[in-house]
């Protein structure tokens, strides 16, 4: 699956992570593999308590400490398997080569520091002792890029409205160039005249810097706009991966990618009722046997109580569902 | 009893001034006039801060307006005090945005959908209470086990029906759902819309659905509103709004909406500049004019007005008299 | 109208499960928590044995022996007779601490209570209602706030004398204001909460959001404060008779023992040394306790 430009840059394979606690065992992460091409941006797509977030916590390893644990697995990042570097090797790869950026930019910022120290806080943290002036002309260019007027650099982050906020916030986290940049839903918490702007400016940046990025978000249409790649998580697992292409307009579907598409309203159709998924998913501390999602698939079939789906490949498009077992192109019952 | 024309519910110069920190005024609902009939659906659209939720809240006199009229069937409720204030509750509900701050943790299932129930002594006694709160559970698809849970054990969808079950308890004839599956994954936002649209359909229901989200707004509405910094900028009946938009705001709303279709991909997204900002001590004159394109010397010196274009499509816009 | 209609529908529908109506044991799940506290068990059952011997103490121990003195045995050193020895009067030690034990410990439960209700009553008055009624009560706080506890407790008990209710009196006025400030601080939270709201939409009365939505919740809170307060008391308690603003000699007190104890420190320190064991103890033990609910009355350390 290596159509790319430049090759692979994040590998994650047979992640599995669980948060112990002592009533109950929560299988967050069961076992996923993806990978994120040089230069390309991969939507992370799925529910609440999919496991989105606790990937991403764990490509930079800061799950909490006391309850969170990686059971296996590699992440390697340009090679070099995360999971084994000590805590010091791994404060410079946080920041420096992987950056990460909240969904809440009320809590990202320190209320008390100006935002251009911030910045500057942050490039002396990765950069090293340089010159007062050399940092003041990078703070400046930085909130440059990100749109925000640079006389702004003195002031305080309750004086910038939430999407200022968050604009400064990845001006922080792109204030190193780092080659990955993670993303946790950037823009839900934002008003969507304001989430259109941060995404035009999020695009405009990641294809002048030729940064990276794991972007999570629940809007697919978000997906549609920026991601080239797409993974949909259900229930800790990966059970769809593909270009957007493959997701979008492909002739194969997993039956719940299928149903988030029915799911959303559609701005053009005129249907009254929408097509939910029916059902809930599943407890992660107490998983199906067979396929996760088999309890809401319309297309259930006995197999998929009882043994979990091998992955399926076409070209880069992957998933993993019974139904496409033989290769073929399956019948649905519920897909339009 | 109700005559054809009158409108279930009709607001007539609704304001609410909040008085901020050093006496500065803040506008955060300016003269909204509405009217919605018996069974139909009013969407309310509008970024957070344009006082969508505040309107809402006044209707239900949960916030008591500086000035303007609330009508229910005719009567002007805002004047209501004791006994006939508690008793209009019964007709007008409300459904939350978060279903976990809007259902109290300490009391189970059974108790919170009962409440309401007991607050007015609807039943004689408890048994009878519970006996239609557990109906109430059925409609809004509650399993009965859950009688006894607490909210905890419980996912978001799920609570989101118990609130429903709630709104629902003392018959009302009118429900403001204040963004009701904005805290909610889009597959159980689905399920939660098919349920009010059933609900609606079943009782006779009239909504009032205030939301953040065009595509949802457009399933369930009627009419649409959409607010800009405490004022209405444009109403229309839904395919009228979608497909003929004349605010220039409207047209904003809909262009930054990130649809999931390819087809619109390596289109820039058209963006307006520009931020919301409060309705603070405003000046006279359009107050989209900040942010708007079209913006000419009046826009900075009047209030436009609503001016019906069409049947039923009033816009607020000087860009349409030019 | 809409009423039969619902109702008659509904009856086709219904009458599936028949379910019952039962209230969960919260308690069970707090109780559960409770126990994985190790302290918290341990401070439980030191609190049970002392508050059993004290309740038990005239059968121990008669109340005369606490007061009967007996110049031969003055500073007798413990003995099979007397265990914990006996003090500078002759008097037996051991009566004296389960009988002062009495006193001490039920003044500061009442003390804390009557603290805690008043307090919990202002607060709950001030955070729900606000504006004028908040500042008249915050104001008047501040009055009693900016004269020192102790010299407060001190100025009432000497001005109304030395006894029982008096000193619960003087405990209480120093105490209350600590619970106004932490239930109004609670109330003012929860009553921003959209439940709050809800149920004002449903036609709620002030009263009945106050007793059903906002005191439930913030009884965690309370409760926890108000076993921490109990140690405290104990030791305030114990520093005021110290001072000889305790119960009037010869009833027995721990504050007033360790006073008449310290004279004879050099030569014969078990007379500090068992009622200090007492107060060190029964203070511990509320604040193990105390901990340990605090622990298991916090919903976000559930799980």
């Amino acid at each position: 699956m290596l159509e790319n430009n430049g090759g692979i840059l994040l590998n994650i394979e047979d992640l599995k992570v669980v948060y112990k606690t002592d009533l109950e065992t929560v299988e967050a992460v069961n076992g996923i593999s993806l990978t994120v091409m040089k230069g390309r941006t991969l939507g992370l797509v799925g529910e609440t308590g999919a496991g989105k977030t606790t990937t991403a916590l764990s490509i930079l390893r800061l799950l909490p400490s006391t309850t969170g644990r990686i059971e296996r697995g590699k992440i390697e990042f340009n090679g070099q398997d995360l999971l084994k570097l000590d805590e010091n090797m791994m404060r410079v790869i946080r920041g420096n080569q992987i950056a990460m950026v909240f969904q809440d930019p009320m809590t990202s910022l320190n209320p008390v520091m100006t935002v251009g120290d911030q910045i500057a806080e942050a490039i002396e943290l990765h950069n090293g002792k340089m010159p007062h002036e050399e940092v003041n002309r990078r703070v400046e260019n930085i909130l440059q890029m990100v749109g925000i007027m640079p006389q702004r650099r003195f002031e305080y982050p309750h004086q910038f409205s939430g999407g200022m906020k968050q604009r400064v916030v990845i001006a922080i986290a792109l204030s190193c160039e780092p080659e990955l940049l993670i993303a946790d839903e950037p823009t839900t918490a934002l008003d969507v005249t304001i989430q259109a702007q941060v995404l035009n400016m999020i695009k405009d940046l990641r294809d002048r810097l030729g940064t990276a990025m794991l972007l999570i978000t629940h809007d697919l249409g978000i997906v549609a706009q920026i991601c080239d790649d797409v993974a949909v998580m259900y229930a800790g697992e990966i059970i769809e991966t593909g270009t957007v292409e493959d997701i979008f307009i492909g002739d194969w579907r997993h039956p719940y990618t299928a149903g988030l598409f029915n799911s959303l309203p559609d701005l053009r159709s005129q249907a009254t009722r929408l097509k939910p998924i029916p059902g809930l998913m599943p407890d992660p501390s107490n998983l199906p046997n067979g396929c996760v999602f088999a309890p809401r698939c319309g297309n259930r079939m006995d197999i998929c109580e009882k043994e979990h789906p091998k992955t399926v490949q076409k070209a880069q498009h992957r998933l993993s569902c019974h139904l496409y077992a033989t290769g073929e192109n399956p019948r649905r019952r519920d897909v339009t | 009893m109700q005559e054809k024309n009158v409108p279930l519910i009709q607001t007539i110069d609704l304001r609410k001034l909040f008085k901020l920190k050093g006496g500065v005024m803040l506008h955060a609902v300016d003269g909204i006039n509405i009217e919605i009939a018996s069974g139909e659906t009013l969407g309310v659209v509008g970024e957070s801060g344009c006082g969508k939720s505040t309107v809402g809240r006044l209707i239900l006199r949960l916030i008591e307006p500086t000035s303007g009229q609330v009508l229910y069937d005719g009567q002007d409720i805002s004047k209501f005090r004791g006994r006939q204030a508690r008793d209009m509750r019964r007709n007008m509900q409300i459904i939350f945005q978060d279903p976990y701050s809007s259902i109290d943790p300490r009391m189970s299932v059974i108790e919170l959908i009962a409440e309401y129930l007991f607050i007015h002594r609807v039943f004689k006694n408890k048994i009878e209470t519970f006996n239609r709160a557990a109906e109430l559970m059925d409609m809004v698809g509650l399993a009965r086990r859950y009688a006894n849970s607490y909210p905890h054990e419980l996912d978001g969808g799920r609570r989101q029906r118990i609130g429903i079950a709630r709104a629902l308890s003392l018959d009302p004839k009118f429900i403001i759902c204040d963004e009701p599956v904005s805290a909610l994954d889009v597959s159980i936002q689905a399920q939660i819309l098919n349920l009010l649209m059933d609900l609606q359909e079943e009782f006779k229901l009239t909504y009032m659905f205030v939301t953040h989200d065009l595509s949802v707004v457009k399933h369930i509405s009627d009419k649409i509103m959409v607010m800009y910094l405490g004022q209405c900028v444009e109403i229309a009946a839904f395919d009228e709004l979608f497909e003929n938009p004349l605010h220039p705001y409207t047209n904003a709303l809909l262009a930054a909406i990130p649809e999931p279709d390819l087809s619109r991909r390596n289109k820039e997204m058209k963006v307006i500049r520009g931020e919301v900002v409060s309705p603070i001590n405003v000046k006279p004159g359009c107050r989209f004019a900040a942010r708007c394109d079209d913006c000419v010397e009046t826009c900075r010196e009047r209030d436009p007005e609503l001016i019906e274009t069409s049947n039923g499509h009033f816009v607020a816009c000087f860009k349409l008299k030019r | 109208m809409g009423r039969e209609e619902t109702s008659l529908r509904m009856e086709k529908t219904t009458g599936i499960e028949k379910i019952t109506f039962k209230r969960q044991s919260q308690a069970k799940e707090i109780w559960r928590r409770f126990k994985k506290s190790k302290g918290a068990v341990f401070g439980l059952g030191m609190l049970t044995i002392i508050l059993a011997v004290i309740l038990l103490a005239d059968v121990i121990a008669p109340y005369s022996l606490a007061t009967r003195q007996n110049m031969s045995l003055k500073l007798a050193p413990p003995s099979w007779g007397h265990i914990f020895g006996c003090d500078g009067y002759g008097r037996d030690i051991f009566a004296r601490v389960l009988h002062g034990g009495r006193t001490s410990l039920s003044i500061a439960v009442i003390a804390t209570m009557t603290s805690c209700l008043l307090g919990s009553i202002l607060g709950a008055v001030a955070g729900y209602f606000g504006k004028v009624i908040d500042s008249v009560i915050c104001r008047a706080l501040d009055i009693f706030m900016s004269v020192p506890d102790i010299l407060f407790t001190m100025a009432v008990v000497v001005a109304l004398g030395a006894n029982f209710i008096n000193l619960l009196v003087a405990l209480t006025l120093a105490y209350f204001t600590n619970y106004v400030r932490l239930v109004r601080s609670q109330v003012l939270n929860l009553s921003e909460l959209e439940y709050v709201e809800a149920a004002r939409a449903g036609g709620a009365s002030s009263a009945r959001i106050i007793a059903t939505h906002i005191i439930p919740n913030a009884m965690g809170v309370i409760i926890v404060n108000t076993t921490l307060n109990v140690a405290k008391i104990i030791l305030y308690e114990s520093t005021l008779s110290f001072l000889g603003l305790g119960m009037p000699p010869p009833a027995p007190e721990w504050g007033l023992m360790l006073a008449e104890a310290r004279a004879f420190l050099r030569t014969s320190p078990h007379l500090l040394l068992f009622p200090a064991a007492a107060i060190v103890m029964s203070a511990c033990s509320v604040n193990l306790i105390g901990d340990g609910l605090r622990d298991a009355l916090d919903p976000h350390l559930k799980s």
